[in-house]
């Protein structure tokens, strides 16, 4: 097998190591701009947070007091609070989290744990992939479609609920899955190796083990849901609302109502869109100071779920 | 091809004339090297030849990869690696501050365990090189390093009329060899080899080594490899490492028929490894 | 051997077992039921729509103005204004979320890039009406103070910018990931030869994971065609065929929830209206997002 071999063509371009040398330091210069402009990158994301915080504050910190808590929304601005928008608030993730958290965890649980690989799972893998793309705005549309006007269950906190439910219902599935599928196959044997059905292995090591990474997804669903707006304008939710729903305590048996379910409502996110569609600087304070609230909770339930994920991702070296 | 690789390492040898070593083209002094808390090579001290082809033999593990991996400073992409001592490439110290590490892999250029071309064409995985560092001062420059460099590794022929196909639409022994022609482009004075043939069939492996054979001629090689045959094959000398340490190093014809060391020629005797 | 587990047990479990599977299978296909439905719905409620109104008349007239006495149905305008936005919102986020993610995964340390990907997920937990207020109090008044002194209150401009900031944090995270998936040999192989890191990532490894950043790109896109409450509240509500993005201009999104403020009587053609506009709006994503998997998919497979 003989080669071919070639003059010495390559020999030919001696190294000037000279220029060599000076090729060297534009192309390092050229990677520290590069370098200098991926800080810049990074970090761009970091300083308008930060200018959107102090935005924010600035305009309004002088507004929150506790009678902005405790006052209905008012014509006059410096009389107007939030009480009916965080009760709303409130009510409606409560409906969501008892909606879409069975829902989505059991949808999770199902197609990690039970789903046979055919036809149908696939489809509904897809079918959850694709619902997670869809504009939250759509899913407005259907409620109002299909909930207020087909079902009938009116402008309430119940269809504001169970709309949020479905529109963070991908993010709760795919967490449940993640988390599950994190579980170690060894411990589902250890399990099966003792006689427990399959239920029993999922509700008693499989679901406990996976517990935390599920409750990162919920609590970042949740979140995603406290801030949505455009979902709950479509079905038509009140922006000005002086009263609130029916108490979920009542004092005859047994005790508990939920006559609220079915009360028009306003949420907090709509409450300062309210606010900010109004021309004068006086309501644009109150949007901000509103603003400040809204990012607060949800800012704080992003930064939770985080650190409980990174903190997971340490530790779940199975 | 296979009669060969049955013929006995000692007959091989014998029938290879006496080689002359050039001077010296690397010499390293106490290297160490660490992986965070392991210590992974301990106190090497080698000379390597020029124009000569340098095998590094010893089991999995050894430090035999993680050295070649020094001398053109690739331990320097893993962050917990740390490599002390002196490594000199003529009469240079490579880990100087004042050398950039950019300068030094142009003149030492590498082949992977396994083939890895870029994913893009055959022309460009070879021009690549000679681009990023000037050394082409024309497409038809550009043209003549690709077509010399190619033919130097012995892939021309088979790769002449397809050269915008995707470099990793080839056979693995193709890809080895693209990568040695990618490595050749740049012209460097040395070419490391790790465990080339490692991820190839014999037949491939064969014209890999009568490729290194005469590669010789014109650049340093080393090669690590766990196939004691393919050192006995294609070097001119041998280093044997063991747990880290460099056990013996001489002319291949004295590493495989008369070691100073018992280890080594526990090694070379198939007794472990 | 005799089992301790009566037959009677077994039978009562093996049912339990049947339900909770029936059950959770449900749980499952519920989310079937959901695109079902919106499919249903919107398909429905614009076809009441298109009755009206003839599918080219929908998709040619430039003037869309429903709730006008004489009211005119093209949806040109409205996508316009939405392809605008999502331009302006792509110029800021592509530029910088890909510098961004080359940045993390080729040079940050893993301290770095694990302090600052958390960071970057916060602000995609920011709620989109708190980024509306941003954009019509804080950078269009930049704006005009700075370089754009006529810009109107409400433009496109500002809310795409503020669009694109929104979804950085998006395409850096997706283009991250596709170069970290580039193997390790690649960049070995691209830095023996002497290439600086700069040099690999540009003409190495960003090439070879090409399909999965435009893929990232491609689920950009289609987060801002589908952005409603950043537009709603900046962009302004005029619905205007240009391509200017200093000008007001109403996206879909603007569009259905502007009228959904109101109160339409329903069955009304207006009402119908905003579902044939967010049947347009599900298309237009629907194609991106396809688009997108696919692209991602097909880097999975390189290798």
């Amino acid at each position: 097998m003989a080669f071919e071999v070639v003059a010495d063509s390559l020999g030919a371009q001696a190294k000037d190591s000279s220029k060599t040398v000076a090729n060297i330091a534009v192309r390092r210069r050229r990677e520290t701009i590069f370098k200098i402009c991926g800080l810049l990158a990074t970090s761009f994301g970091l300083i308008t947070l930060a200018l959107l915080l102090i935005d924010l504050a600035a305009a309004g910190f002088p507004r929150l007091s506790w009678d902005f808590f405790t006052n209905f929304p008012s014509r006059r601005a410096s009389q107007a609070g939030i009480l009916s928008a965080w009760v709303g608030s409130l009510l409606v993730i409560l409906t969501t989290a008892s909606i879409g958290v069975p829902l989505g965890v059991g949808a999770g649980i199902y197609l990690e744990e039970y789903g046979r690989r055919n036809w149908l799972t696939s489809i509904i893998e897809i079918n959850i992939t694709n619902l997670a793309g869809v504009p939250s705005i759509v899913f407005g549309l259907l409620a109002l479609g299909l909930f207020v006007y087909g079902l009938g269950t009116g402008r309430s906190i119940f269809t504001a609920g169970l709309t949020l439910a479905l529109l963070i219902l991908p993010i709760i599935v795919v967490a449940t899955r993640e988390a599950i599928r994190a579980v170690p196959a060894a411990l589902r044997e250890a399990a099966y190796g003792i006689g427990c059905t399959k239920w029993q292995v999922t509700r008693d090591h499989v679901l406990p083990a996976s517990l935390p990474g599920i409750l990162t997804g919920v609590i970042i669903g949740i979140s995603r849901a406290l801030g949505e707006t455009a979902p709950l304008i479509t079905i038509g939710a009140l922006t000005f609302i002086a009263f609130l729903p029916d108490s979920p305590i009542s004092s005859e048996f047994p005790f508990v109502s939920f006559s609220w379910l079915f009360d028009g409502f306003t949420v907090l996110p709509i409450q300062a869109f309210n606010w900010i569609s109004r021309p004068g600087s006086d309501f644009h304070a109150n949007a901000a100071a509103a603003g400040i609230v809204l990012l607060a909770i949800t800012l704080g339930l992003n930064a939770i779920a985080i650190y409980a994920r990174y903190k997971l991702r340490k530790k779940l070296q199975w | 091809m296979t009669a060969m690789s049955s013929v006995s390492i000692k007959t091989t040898i014998a029938a290879k004339p006496e080689f002359k070593f050039g001077k010296n083209k690397v010499s390293a002094n106490n290297v160490n090297v660490f992986y965070g808390d392991k210590h992974a090579l301990k106190d090497v001290t080698v000379n390597i030849p020029e124009k000569a082809v340098m095998a590094f033999i010893g089991p999995s593990g050894c430090g035999k990869s993680t050295f070649l991996r020094c001398l053109n400073r690739m331990n320097d992409t893993i962050p917990i690696a740390k490599v002390t001592g002196k490594v000199e490439i003529d009469n240079q110290d490579i880990y100087d501050k004042a050398l950039d590490v950019v300068q030094l892999r142009a003149r030492v250029g590498m082949v992977f365990q396994k083939p890895n071309p870029f994913p893009k064409s055959i022309y460009e995985n070879i021009a690549y090189g000679p681009k990023i560092h000037g050394l082409a001062a024309s497409k038809s420059d550009l043209n003549e390093i690709v077509e010399a460099s190619l033919k130097k590794a012995g892939l021309w022929d088979e790769v002449k009329d397809r050269l915008s196909d995707s470099g990793t639409g080839l056979s693995g022994g193709q890809q080895q060899r693209l990568c040695i022609a990618r490595a050749i482009a740049v012209s460097p004075e040395i070419i490391l080899m790790d465990e080339p043939c490692s991820a190839l069939d014999p037949i491939a492996t064969a014209r890999i080594e009568e490729l290194i054979d005469e590669l010789r001629e014109n650049f340093t090689i080393v090669i690590v490899t766990h196939s004691m045959q393919q050192a006995a094959r294609v070097s001119q000398r041998t280093a044997f490492f063991h747990l880290g340490v460099l056990v013996e190093e001489g002319t291949t014809d004295t590493i495989f028929t008369n070691p100073n060391d018992s280890r080594t020629q526990d090694y070379i005797t198939g007794r472990f490894g | 051997m005799v089992s301790r587990i009566s037959p009677a047990q077994m039978r009562s479990r093996r049912i339990r077992e049947r339900m909770i599977e029936t059950l959770l299978f449900l749980c499952a296909a519920s989310s079937v039921l959901v695109t079902i439905g919106i499919v249903a719905v919107l398909l429905v409620e614009s076809w009441g729509f298109f009755t009206h109104v003839p599918v080219a008349t929908f998709l040619t007239d430039t003037m869309w103005t429903p709730l006008f006495d004489n009211p005119r149905y093209g949806i040109l305008p409205l996508l316009s204004g939405t392809f605008l936005s999502t331009m302006v919102a792509l110029c800021v986020a592509g530029p910088l979320g890909l510098t961004a993610a080359i940045y993390l995964s080729e040079f940050a340390s893993p301290r770095i890039r694990e302090t600052v990907k958390p960071v970057l997920e916060l602000l995609s937990g920011v709620p989109t009406v708190v980024f509306g207020f941003f954009a019509l109090l804080f950078v269009t008044p930049l704006l005009q103070a700075t370089i754009l002194p006529n810009l109107p209150g409400f433009n496109i401009l500002s809310a795409g910018i503020v669009m694109g900031v929104m979804i950085i944090p998006y395409i850096a995270s997706l283009s991250e990931d596709a170069l970290r998936a580039v193997p390790q040999a690649l960049r070995d192989g691209s830095l023996a030869m002497g290439a600086t890191k700069f040099e690999t990532a540009i003409k190495v490894v960003l090439p070879a994971a090409i399909s999965g950043v435009a893929a990232a790109f491609v689920l950009g896109i289609s987060r801002a065609v589908g952005e409603t409450m950043v537009v709603a509240i900046a962009a302004g509500q005029q619905p205007n065929l240009t391509l200017d993005p200093t000008q007001p201009a109403a996206t879909i999104t603007a569009y259905i929830v502007q009228v959904a403020l109101g109160d339409l009587p329903h069955g009304s053609i207006a009402y119908q209206t905003i579902f044939a506009a967010g049947l347009t709006l599900l298309l237009i994503t629907l194609v991106f997002n396809i688009f997108g998997f696919w692209l991602r998919v097909r880097f999975r497979e390189e290798y």
